[in-house]
Parts: structure tokens; sequence; C-alpha cells
């Protein structure tokens, strides 16, 4: 089973870049979709036959939900005999990325969300193997150079490919490289490819409460000016 | 393929790498790393840098200069154009399912308008050009460049640069304004390699262009979400003009904008370039050499401008200069009697 790692911020069109990337594969691809609180994906996944998996994390760190479940999900797509195993990660903080060394990590983003967004949005871009790039046909192409641009500059290694989520123009070509991507059977002793961001303190156990004397644990404080 | 830049990265001090590569200062403001002293090595510099700091960001002091050395590499990869003497496009299937029977062949230098209804199909064959499409888009269309079939890695490879595009989209979306926008085109087109002076005299040229294009002027300071649909046709012309040297050239519907579509369409179509022009102008469609017919997503026919539409042309252009006044009086505030 070849798996995929799709990481982007929220809207950026994931989802419909899997379900296209799904139809031109034209094998059996099987989608595990993490997100926080709420997903409508299920239903599109559905209609579209693609077996589908929802994980919410819920109150817990949705990066450290990923790393204890995506185990898991490689473990249900071998049961279901999938061809393709694709995790899809909305919701993550803008400092993390559930890519793995060893499998193939795509990271979305739409060239309508800002052109620093390749800067801000950190290592799920910045370490990801092919970056696509959604909602082209909205802007120039004077747009979408500048925006491709920016990709390049924090991820000069990545392929980079504008995908149509509407038409699925330029799905195409990401399936044939997707295609390359390695057989994974477990995740075992594999590494992720960037840290989760550190946290244990008291606001992980449910504090709400503000102020000095309800920090515990592992915190940082800022330094601010006089 | 890294080697001159690592020797390079290895010997010169700070100053003297984002001296000769300006790109390079991007890299440093990507990773968000504190001053670094220009005066030595980017190895030298890095040994003050706070460990902590440079492993929040998942980085090492001896990994950042073989990533810089990759940067760079990339940044600065030559962009080689590709001449094209023509290319073919052949049928597929249009939208009631029935074959497209047509092989069109479009030389350089050659100006082909594509008419028909809206809706039928016209914006579709200029995206399948756009994409080399080999059969995989609706259309089940193939792209041919110099009469032979494209293998994946070139088309991926060629993609997006043989064709420049002037679509319908009129509108930016990026916070930047005129100055900023074609500067980071520029940059991005030069592969980071322009002299400064070198990407200052291209912005200019476009700027200045775009406003003689333009009906109202408006200044390298203005947001380019601010300006307005003529304004914005304009810049997307000039940059279209000035920043690309793509051998294919593609517009669609130019007229739908306040510029001057005839300016711009003598400044698009300059050199040995291949140009297809999507249009519901009459003008415009008999100045090509031929006209594609499009009806219900298919290439319906193909024209040669014959010789009395050529010779009526003049009389055509009489009348679009009439239309024209009219509309210049009428924002005036003058009387109308034809």
């Amino acid at each position: 089973m070849k798996m995929l790692t799709v990481a982007g911020p929220p809207s950026s069109g994931k989802t419909s870049v899997i379900l296209r990337l799904a139809e031109c594969l034209e094998q059996r691809t099987g989608v595990i979709k993490f997100d926080c609180l709420t997903s409508f994906d299920k239903s599109r996944y559905d209609e579209a036959g693609v077996p589908v998996q929802i994980g919410f994390s819920g109150k817990f760190c949705p990066d450290h939900f990923f790393v204890n479940n995506v185990e898991g999900g490689v473990a249900w797509g071998l049961r279901r005999g999938l061809d393709f195993l694709v995790t899809e990660s909305a919701g993550l903080c803008n400092r993390c990325s559930p890519h793995i060394t060893g499998v193939t990590g795509i990271c979305v983003v739409d060239c309508l969300s800002g052109v620093h967004t390749p800067r801000k949005i950190g290592p799920m871009l910045k370490l990801a193997d092919i970056v696509v790039i959604t909602k082209g046909d909205i802007v120039s192409q004077a747009e979408r150079e500048v925006f491709a641009w920016g990709v390049r500059q924090v991820n000069a290694k990545s392929q980079v490919f504008f995908v149509n989520g509407v038409t699925g123009q330029g799905a195409f070509m990401l399936a044939k490289k997707a295609s390359a991507a390695r057989d994974v059977d477990s995740l075992s002793d594999t590494r992720l490819r960037f840290t989760v961001p550190a946290a244990a303190c008291s606001y992980c156990t449910g504090e709400t409460r503000i102020g000095e004397n309800y920090q515990m644990g592992m915190m940082r404080k800022m330094e601010y000016d006089l | 393929m890294n080697t001159s830049f690592d020797l390079i990265i290895d010997s010169w001090t700070l100053e003297e790498l984002t001296e000769a590569y300006p790109v390079a200062r991007d890299f440093f403001l990507n990773l968000n790393l504190p001053p670094l002293n220009p005066g030595r090595t980017l190895a030298d510099a890095l040994l003050a840098a706070d460990d902590a700091w440079l492993a929040e960001f998942g980085l090492t002091c001896h990994e950042i200069p073989a990533q810089l050395a990759a940067f760079l590499s990339a940044m600065t990869a030559p962009e080689t154009i590709r001449e094209i003497a023509s290319i073919t496009i052949i049928g597929g299937r249009n939208k009631l399912g029935e074959p497209e029977d047509v092989e069109l062949r479009v030389e350089a230098g050659t100006v082909v308008s594509v008419v028909g209804p809206t809706g039928s199909g016209k914006s579709r064959l200029l995206g399948d050009i756009e994409c080399l499409a080999q059969g995989d888009t609706p259309t089940k269309r193939r792209v041919i460049l110099d009469g032979k079939a494209l293998c994946e890695d070139e088309r991926f490879s060629l993609e997006g640069k043989i064709v420049a595009q002037l679509s319908q989209n009129m509108n930016f979306v990026m916070d930047l304004t005129v100055a900023e926008f074609l500067e980071m085109h520029a940059r991005s087109r030069a592969a980071g390699q322009a002299p400064a002076g070198k990407t200052e005299q291209v912005v200019q040229t476009c700027f200045s262009c775009a406003n003689d294009l333009a009906g109202e002027k408006f200044s390298l300071d203005t947001k380019v979400t601010l300006l307005s649909g003529g304004q914005s046709r304009a810049l997307m012309v000039a940059d279209c003009a000035y920043m690309s040297s793509s051998p294919i050239v593609l517009i669609d519907e130019i007229e739908n904008a306040g510029v001057d579509r005839r300016a711009a369409i003598t400044l698009l179509a300059r050199k040995e370039k291949i140009v297809l022009i999507s249009t519901h102008d009459p003008l415009l469609a008999l100045s090509a050499d031929k006209r594609v017919i499009i009806k219900n997503g298919g290439i319906f026919k193909v024209l040669e401008t014959s010789p009395e539409e050529k010779a009526s042309l003049a009389e055509i252009g009489k009348m679009d200069d009439m239309i024209a006044r009219i509309r210049r009086d009428l924002r005036h505030g003058e009387r109308i009697k034809v």
C-alpha cells in the first residue's frame, strides 16, 4: 500500500484535491481525515465511493493526536486492502507538519490566501515533497507565478503543481507523481520530519483560568518591551 | 549540482554572498534567523547563533549551509525559454460527446482568433493549450509542439513556461502595491540573478506601459487590489508583454475592460509569437490570420480570413472609431448626434 500525507490550511482545498487525485489514480484509495471538532467531508468521500475514517482530536493537541493515531490508520488501510492511503489533516497549527520520513508528503495551499502565506505556514510546506497550489483559476497568471515563487522560496526542493479542485485540471500530473510513492506496511520506528509542539502544563489538563497561580508545568514566557 | 554554491557559502562572507545573490536575504528572512555577523562566513556566523533558537525551527547549524546551497541553486536556475515553431491541437470530443474532427496547426507569427457564443467553450480551448492537454482534460484534446508529442516530464517542465496567458480574471487578490507586485514578478521570472538595476528597469517599463493603456492613471504606490477593472487589465497586459518571453500568448476576451484593446493586442502579438485571442469583437476577430469557431464545446469550423474580410477591416475600423468617439463624448457630458 502506498501512502501520502496531505496537509494544508483550512479550506485550502485538500479534500477536493484528494478526490481529484483518487479519480486519476484509478486504484483503491482510502482516506483518513484528521480534524479538530467537526468535519463535513465524510459525505463528500462517501459520495465518491472513497472509504474514509474520520478522527476528531477534540481537546487534544491535533498534532499529538495525529501521531498517536496514524499507525492505526495504516493497519486500517491494509485491512481494507487499499492500494493508496491518504491522510488528510486540517486544523494543524501552523507550527506543525504531519509529514513522515519515507512517506510522500503533500502540502495544499491556495493562491488566494495571501502572498506571505507560504512563509507563515512553516514546516508543513517547508518539509513537503509536493506542493499543490489550488484556486489558480481565480487569479491572473502573473499572480500565480508570484505565489509559486513564494512557495519555492520556502521549499526549493519540492515539485509544485497547480491543481484546479473544481475541474480537476492538473490532478493527472499530480497522480503520476504520487504514484511513485513508496510502499508502506507499517510506520513503526519511522520518524516525523519535524517535532510536534511541546506542552505539558496546567492548560493541557483543562485549566481555563488566567493568572500566574494557575500556570504550572512546561511553558514559555514572552519578554515584553519596557 | 550544488557544489559551486557549497564552495561559495564556505568561503565567502555573508556580505559578499548577499551582494552577489540578493535572493539569499530571502532565505534568512524565511528562517526568521536572528541577525548574523555579515563580516563572517555563514558557518562562522552560525556558531554565534543560539542552538535552542535553531532547534525551534528543526535546524542545526550544520544543515543550514547545505539548505542555503539548495535554495540558491533552485532560485538561480536559469529559465530557458524553448523556441516553438508550431503547435497542433488534435480534436477530442465536444460537450455532446461527438468527436471533434479537427487537427489545427498554428505556426509562429500567426494570430488566431477564437469566436463563438458565450459559454460555448472558447476559454476551455485556451485552457487546454495552457496546460498542454494530453487527452486528460474534459475535452480530451491533445496539444502537440513542433509536431512531436510531449512526454510527461517535458510537459511538466514546460507547463506554465511556454504560455503567457491573459485570462478573464481582472482582479488582483494579493495585498501588494503595484511596485511590489511588479518587482516580485520580475524577480521570480529572472530567477534571482538579475542585477537590481535590471529589475527596476522592467518594473518601470511595465508601469509606464500600463499607464499608457489604462484610461485613468495610477501610481506605483497604489495597492493592486484597489485598481479599477481597466487599470488591472492594463497592468496585466503590460506584465504579460514585458515580463515573459513565452512563445505562445493566449488572450481571453480583452474587450471586456477599459483598456485600449488594439494597442494591447499589438503589444502582446509582437515578434514571432503564436497568438490565440478569444473574442466577441469583430475587429479583433477579423484582424487575425484565421479564426476558429467554437460550438457546443468543440471546434466547429476553422476559417482563413478571406481577402474580402481583410478589405472590410478598414471600414469596420472606422465604425469602431466612431463608437469609441461616442463613448468618449458620453463620458465627457457631450450631446450625441450621428
